[in-house]
C-alpha cells in the first residue's frame, strides 16, 4: 500500500529527513509524481553517479547540488535555497565534472547517470575565493555587530571558501551608505548589506506570488527595489516574510532579531490564526518568542507563512491582557480579582444556583474554534457531564455549520474531502464566496502556483477579490452574482452540465444512490434552472453561466474551494450539498485535484465541530438521541447523559431573552461582536445571571460577564487543533501560561467545583479519550503526531497513516446522495427603502474580530472598517470617498468612512467587521440557514445616506464608548485600550 | 491636464500593443516615444493590463537606459564612453559637451532644450568618436564640430 514507507531512500529523496537542511534545489518530484508513484502510475527513475569519491543515487531532475547534499557534502552556495528554482548567479557552487569543459554551477547542472564530480579541488577553492573577494570588496566588515552575526550565509560562505583578504580594498565605489528601508514594521531593508543574489524577489515571485519586488538597474546599479523604488509599507508588499525567509544577509531581517538578537532554542507549533493551520518554529530566547519563522516540514504550508502567522504574535505578550480571575455580582459592579479557587467556586455556586432555581436546563456553554481539541472536548464533556445538559455550541454554528450539515448528508462525513498539496493536481478551479489571498493567504500562494502552471479559474463572488486579477493571475470567469443567489447559480451549473451531457455517467451509477440520482436528475432539468431563465435571479448572463459549466465540466480535475459567502446565508446548508451534487455529477472525488474543499475560517473550526461541541451531537458527529453512542460516553464518564438535544447559540440568546436561560460559560469567543444582530445579542447576555467568559482579553462579550476567567494562548499551552483539510497538529507550549493555567485546565477547574471530577494531568490524557471515544481518531496519538509531524483524520485501523484524499473507492456513507437543491429566495429583500445589499468580509492583516491582531502593528495596514461603495450608488447619494455614512438596516444602523471603489457591483456595498465599534453586527439580521442556523451575514438589505449631522458616530456607537468606558474603568484599565 | 493626456497615451499604447506576445516592451517603447519618458504614475496602468506587478514594470524600464521615468529634454544628446571612441579623444568631446551645455550626465540644461546622457557603444566604432543627437549619428567629430551642432539645435529653437 505505501511504497514509500518500504523505500527509505525514496522517501528520504521526496522528503529529505533532514527538515532543518537546506539542500540548495528543490526536490525534482512533484506532489503529483509522488502520489503517482505511491499509486503505481509511474515508477521513479534514478540516476546513479559519484560525487567527491561517494556513489550516490538521486531521482532523475535532481541537480548537482541537491544530490550532493543528500550525502551530506555540502557545496558553497548563495543565490540557492531549497525552496526556490535555480538560478545560477552566485557562481559560488562551482564544480568539476570529468570530461566537461570549465567549471558548471552545481544548482543548474542536473545530476545525470555515470557523472563524476568533484565538488573541492585547488582550482575550484581559488575560484570561489575570488568570488567571495568581490561580494565582500562590497559589503561592510560589521559582523561582530551585525544582527544575524550567527545567522548569516555569507558569512559561513566567507568562512567555508577560507576568505582571508580582499585585495581590492574598500574604497573603490560601492553600496555601504545606501539608507535603509525601515517603514514595515516587522522588518527591515538594509541594501547596504545587499549581494543581489535575488532570493527576495524569486521568493516574492515563486513562493508568495505577490511580485512585489524586482531587481531595480543593471550592472552595478543593480539593487532590490519594492515596488517602483518605493519603501516597502507603500509598495505592493504584503508582508508575508518569504522575502526575509530567503535572504542569505542581513539585508532583510526582523526587527525583533535586531532588537533582541539570536534565538537559542525553538519548539515546533501550529499557527493560532486562520483554517490553514501553519506549521511554525516558535524561536525562543529563554521565555521570549522572538520570531515565529514558517517550518519547512509543516505539511499544510511547506513553509510559507502570512503576515498574520508570521508576524503578529505580539497580542500574546500586550499589556491588555488580563492573567488574574475576576468575579463581580453584577455587570454594574467593579470587578474583584480574585484566586483561581475563588473564582471556580463562585462561578459554580452561581450556575448551581441557577440550575436550582430554573432548572437543569437553564445553563450551558460555547466553545471556541480557537482553542484546542483537548479544550473543546472538554467544554462539551463539562456540560454533558457537569451541567447535564447539552446546551452546548461553538462558534463554528456561525460559519461552517451548513458544511458540516451539508456534506454529512451528501458524502457522509462533515469534512473537506483533499489536502492542500491537492491544488497542484487541479485543471479548473470554482473559488466560490471565498477570498483566499486575504483569508487563507498561504493557500492562495498555492493557488496561484496552480494557476501559473495553467490552471483555469472560476469566481463566483459579488465582489472582485484579488484572485480575480493580478500578477500573472487571471480568473477565467469572475461571475458576479447578486448575494444570496447561489443556489440558483449552483443549480444552473448543474442544469448545464446535465443538458449537455458534460456529467459522469459511469461515476454517478457506480458510486452513487440510483434512485435518488434520478429523481434529482428530474428536477434539475426543470428548464427554471436553465440559465437563460437564473439570468436574471443570479445577474450572471447565460453565456457566462454556460461557460463556466462547460469549463468546470470539461477542463480535467475539478475542484470546489469555497467559503463563508456559501456558508452563512439563508440556504446556505443547500448550497453546501449542490457544490457536492456537482462534484459528484462530474466525478470530482476521490482523487488528488478535485473535491469539495471548504475553506475554514478560524484554526480550529473543523476540530471544534469533530469534538462534538454541538447540541445535537457528540463527537465524531452522531446524535445524541442515539442511545448505542450515548451508552459509550456514559460508560467511559461514568454519568448518564440527557438524550435530548440542547440549545444552539441562537437557541440560547432567543432563551435568554425570553428569561428562561440563565447560565453562560463561553471559552474564547466574542459573541458582542461577531454574532449578529447586537441589539438581540447584548439583550440576551443582559438577561444572563451568570456570563463566564473565558479569554485573553476583557473582550465585548466579557463586559456583560460576571466571571472572567483569564485564557491562554496558542503559544502557553499543549494540544492539538485540526485545519481545513482534516489535519491534526501539534500545538506546544512555548511560554508558561501568563495566567498561570492552559485553558483546558481551567475548564477541569470549573468542572471538578461543579462536582464533576475531571483529573488530567497533561492533554495528551484528553486525546486518549477523544480517540477511544471517538471512530474516526481511533488511532490518533500524540506519538504519532510527534513521529509524523501532523495526521489526517480518519486514522482508523484500515488507515492507520491517516487519510489524506476522502472517498476514494466509495464514499464514507457507502453511496452518494444526490440531494434536491430548490431554491427559495431570502427573506431578507432589496425594497425602496432598502435598495443595497450590504455583504461582509475580511481583510489581509486582520483576522476576525480583531482582538489579537488589533493588538499588533498589523493595525498599520487597517485601523478602521470601511464602506466599500460603488462610484455609480455613491454619485446617486452625493457621497464622495471618505465621506461619513449612515448604514441603515431592518436591525439597526452604524455609521462608517466610506470607500468608492470598482470592487463591489451596483447595488452591492461591502465591509468588515474587524473593528467592534465598526458595529457591522448593529445591521445584520436574525436570518439564518434554515438547517444550521448559521447566521446570513453575507445578505443585509441596506439604505446608505451620508451623515450630514455634526455627530460622526451613530447613538449605538456613543452607547458602545460609553459603555466601553464605564466597563474599562470597572476592570481597572485605562480608556485607550484598543478598540 | 497631463495626467489625463499622459493616461490617453498609456492606454493607446495598451490598445494597440496589448494583443502580441511580450506586449510590455513594445507598449514601453511607444509611450516613450510619445510622451518623451514613462510617467511613474503609469506604470501601475501599464501593469494592470498585461496582469504584472508593478514591481516587475519597474524591473523592466529601470533596466533598459532608452526608457526614462522623468521628462527628457528637447534634444537629448548621448556621447560614446566605450573603448574605441575614448581611445579616438571620446573624453575631450565629453569635456566640451558638458561645458557647452552647463550640465552634467543624466542632467537636463534649465531652458529643457538638452538631455545629456552617456552612451556605451553605438555601433559605429570605425568612425570614432561618436555622439548620437536625437535618432541622428555623428561620426569623428571634434570639439569645434559637436559645439556648432549644439549651436544649430539652440538656435533652431524647438525641434527634435
Amino acid at each position: 500500500m505505501n511504497q514509500l514507507k518500504d523505500m527509505p531512500l525514496l522517501k528520504d529523496m521526496v522528503e529529505p529527513s533532514n527538515l532543518d537542511k537546506d539542500y540548495g534545489t528543490p526536490s525534482p518530484i512533484s506532489y503529483i509524481d509522488k502520489e503517482a508513484i505511491r499509486s503505481g502510475d509511474k515508477t521513479l527513475e534514478m540516476v546513479t553517479g559519484t560525487i567527491d569519491g561517494q556513489i550516490v543515487t538521486v531521482p532523475v531532475g535532481t541537480s548537482v547540488m541537491r544530490a550532493a547534499a543528500t550525502m551530506d557534502v555540502n557545496i558553497p552556495k548563495l543565490c540557492a535555497t531549497d525552496s526556490l528554482k535555480a538560478f545560477g548567479s552566485c557562481r559560488l557552487c562551482v564544480v568539476a565534472i570529468e570530461g566537461r569543459k570549465g567549471f558548471p554551477a552545481s544548482c543548474t547542472t542536473p545530476f545525470e547517470a555515470d557523472m563524476v564530480v568533484a565538488t573541492q579541488n585547488k582550482a575550484i577553492a581559488e575560484l570561489r575565493r575570488n568570488v567571495m573577494e568581490l561580494y565582500i570588496s562590497d559589503h561592510p566588515l560589521d559582523c561582530l555587530t551585525c544582527p544575524t552575526n550567527g545567522d548569516c550565509e555569507l558569512q559561513d560562505m566567507a568562512g567555508a571558501v577560507g576568505l582571508r583578504d580582499v585585495r581590492y580594498g574598500y574604497d573603490g565605489a560601492n553600496h555601504l551608505d545606501a539608507e535603509k528601508d525601515e517603514s514595515n514594521p516587522y522588518f527591515t531593508f538594509d541594501p547596504s548589506k545587499c549581494i543581489a543574489c535575488s532570493r527576495c524577489v524569486r521568493a516574492c515571485e515563486e513562493t508568495q506570488g505577490t511580485y512585489a519586488l524586482t531587481i531595480e538597474g543593471r550592472g552595478f546599479e543593480s539593487k532590490v527595489s519594492a515596488s517602483q523604488n518605493q519603501d516597502f509599507i507603500d509598495s505592493e508588499c504584503v508582508s508575508c516574510g518569504a522575502c526575509v525567509q530567503a535572504c542569505p544577509t542581513a539585508t532583510l531581517t526582523e526587527k525583533s532579531i535586531i532588537e533582541a538578537g539570536q534565538p537559542e532554542h525553538s519548539k515546533i507549533t501550529t499557527c493560532g490564526y486562520c483554517g490553514v493551520g501553519c506549521s511554525f518554529k516558535a524561536e525562543m530566547k529563554g521565555e521570549e518568542v522572538v520570531r515565529m519563522t514558517p517550518y519547512k516540514g509543516g505539511q499544510a504550508n511547506r513553509g510559507h507563512s502570512c503576515v498574520k502567522g508570521r508576524f503578529a504574535f505580539g497580542y500574546a505578550t500586550h499589556k491588555e491582557r488580563i492573567t488574574t480571575p475576576m468575579i463581580r455580582d453584577s455587570i454594574d459592579d467593579e470587578w474583584n480579582p480574585v484566586s483561581w479557587e475563588e473564582a471556580f467556586s463562585f462561578a459554580a455556586g452561581k450556575l448551581k444556583a441557577i440550575q436550582k432555581k430554573y432548572g437543569v436546563k437553564s445553563i450551558g456553554g460555547i466553545s471556541s474554534s480557537r482553542c484546542t481539541n483537548e479544550e473543546v472536548w472538554l467544554v462539551q464533556k463539562m456540560v454533558r457531564a457537569g451541567f447535564g445538559n447539552n446546551n452546548i455550541d461553538t462558534c463554528a454554528r456561525v460559519c461552517h455549520s451548513p458544511t458540516g450539515y451539508g456534506l454529512k448528508q451528501t458524502l457522509g462525513e462533515s469534512a473537506g474531502t483533499q489536502n492542500f498539496d491537492s491544488v497542484a493536481a487541479t485543471d479548473v478551479m470554482m473559488v466560490m464566496g471565498a477570498n483566499p489571498t486575504d483569508a487563507h493567504p498561504v493557500f492562495a500562494s498555492r493557488m496561484k502556483a496552480r494557476l501559473k502552471e495553467g490552471a483555469k479559474l472560476i469566481v463566483i463572488d459579488p465582489r472582485r477579490i484579488d484572485l480575480v486579477d493580478g500578477p500573472h493571475v487571471k480568473a477565467n470567469y469572475h461571475l458576479k452574482l447578486l448575494p444570496g443567489t447561489n443556489v440558483a447559480f449552483i443549480n444552473t451549473i448543474a442544469h448545464v452540465i446535465v443538458r449537455e451531457n458534460l456529467h459522469d455517467e459511469d461515476f454517478v451509477r457506480n458510486r452513487c444512490e440510483s434512485d435518488a440520482f434520478d429523481e434529482w436528475l428530474e428536477f434539475i432539468k426543470d428548464a427554471k434552472h436553465a440559465p437563460e431563465n437564473t439570468e436574471a435571479i443570479t445577474a450572471i448572463s447565460a453565456k457566462d453561466l454556460i461557460a463556466a459549466a462547460r469549463l468546470y465540466a470539461t477542463a480535467g480535475n475539478g475542484a470546489i474551494y469555497y467559503g463563508l459567502g456559501v456558508t452563512e446565508h439563508s440556504q446556505g446548508s443547500t448550497t453546501v450539498m449542490g457544490i457536492a451534487n456537482l462534484a459528484m455529477l462530474t466525478g470530482n472525488i476521490g482523487r488528488p485535484g478535485v473535491g469539495v474543499n471548504p475553506l475554514r475560517g478560524q484554526n480550529n473550526v473543523q476540530g471544534s465541530c469533530d469534538m462534538g461541541s454541538f447540541p445535537h451531537e457528540l463527537p465524531g458527529y452522531r446524535p445524541v438521541s442515539d442511545d448505542t453512542v450515548r451508552a459509550d460516553f456514559e460508560k467511559d464518564w461514568d454519568i448518564s447523559l440527557d438524550g435530548e438535544p440542547g440549545f444552539r447559540i441562537n437557541n440560547m440568546f432567543d432563551a435568554a431573552v425570553e428569561g428562561i436561560y440563565k447560565g453562560l460559560y463561553i471559552q474564547g469567543e466574542d459573541v458582542a461582536q461577531s454574532d449578529p444582530n447586537t441589539h438581540h445579542v447584548e439583550a440576551a447576555l443582559k438577561n444572563l445571571e451568570c456570563l463566564i467568559v473565558q479569554d485573553l482579553f476583557l473582550n465585548e462579550t466579557a463586559k456583560f460577564a460576571t466571571v472572567f476567567l483569564p485564557g491562554s494562548s496558542f503559544l502557553e499551552k499543549n494540544g492539538t487543533f485540526t485545519n481545513a483539510e482534516r489535519r491534526i497538529s501539534p500545538v506546544r507550549k512555548v511560554i508558561k501560561p501568563l495566567a498561570g493555567l492552559e485553558d483546558w485546565e481551567v475548564t477541569q477547574g470549573l468542572c471538578n467545583a461543579l462536582g464533576y471530577e475531571m483529573n488530567y494531568t497533561h492533554p495528551r490524557e484528553i486525546m486518549q479519550e477523544i480517540a477511544r471515544l471517538t471512530p474516526t481518531f481511533k488511532n490518533v496519538t500524540y506519538e504519532r503526531i510527534k513521529k509524523d509531524g501532523s495526521v489526517q483524520w480518519p486514522c482508523t485501523d484500515e488507515t492507520p497513516d491517516g487519510t489524506p484524499t476522502m472517498h476514494i473507492d466509495e464514499f464514507v456513507r457507502g453511496k452518494g446522495l444526490f440531494k434536491i437543491t430548490e431554491f427559495i429566495p431570502s427573506d431578507e429583500k432589496v425594497t425602496r427603502r432598502f435598495p443595497l445589499i450590504l455583504t461582509t468580509g475580511r481583510i489581509l492583516s486582520q483576522y476576525n474580530v480583531g482582538a489579537q491582531t488589533r493588538r499588533t502593528d498589523n493595525i498599520m495596514w487597517h485601523h478602521q472598517d470601511l464602506l466599500e461603495i460603488h462610484q455609480s450608488d455613491a454619485t446617486d447619494r452625493g457621497i464622495e470617498n471618505g465621506d461619513r455614512v449612515k448604514i441603515q438596516s431592518r436591525s439597526g444602523d452604524t455609521h462608517l468612512t466610506a470607500k468608492i471603489t470598482e470592487r463591489v457591483s451596483p447595488g452591492v456595498v461591502y465591509t468588515t467587521f474587524h473593528h467592534p465599534k465598526s458595529g457591522a453586527n448593529i445591521i445584520t439580521t436574525d436570518n439564518s440557514d434554515w438547517a444550521t442556523n448559521c447566521p446570513e451575514y453575507k445578505v443585509t438589505a441596506v439604505q446608505i445616506g451620508k451623515v450630514i449631522a455634526e455627530e460622526k458616530d451613530s447613538d449605538w456607537q456613543r452607547q458602545f464608548e460609553d459603555f466601553n468606558k464605564q466597563q474599562l474603568e470597572l476592570a481597572g484599565l485605562n480608556d485607550e485600550q484598543t478598540v | 491636464m497631463s495626467d489625463s493626456k499622459n493616461t490617453g497615451a498609456v492606454n493607446t499604447a495598451i490598445d494597440a500593443n496589448h494583443h502580441l506576445e511580450g506586449a510590455l516592451l513594445p507598449i514601453l517603447h511607444q509611450v516613450q516615444n510619445n510622451l518623451g519618458h514613462i510617467p511613474a504614475d503609469q506604470v501601475g496602468i501599464i501593469a494592470k493590463a498585461l496582469n504584472l506587478s508593478r514591481a516587475e514594470v519597474h524591473g523592466v524600464i529601470s533596466f533598459y537606459p532608452s526608457f526614462t521615468t522623468s521628462p527628457q529634454g528637447t534634444n537629448v544628446i548621448e556621447v560614446c564612453r566605450a573603448e574605441s571612441c575614448q581611445a579616438m579623444g571620446g573624453r575631450k568631446i565629453e569635456a566640451t559637451v558638458k561645458s557647452a551645455l552647463g550640465v552634467n550626465f543624466e542632467e537636463t540644461t534649465e531652458c529643457g532644450k538638452f538631455t545629456l546622457e552617456p552612451v556605451y557603444c553605438l555601433g559605429n566604432c570605425a568612425c570614432s568618436p561618436t555622439v548620437k543627437i536625437n535618432s541622428q549619428i555623428y561620426g569623428r567629430v571634434t570639439s569645434h564640430s559637436v559645439v556648432s551642432l549644439i549651436e544649430n539645435l539652440r538656435q533652431a529653437g524647438d525641434q527634435k
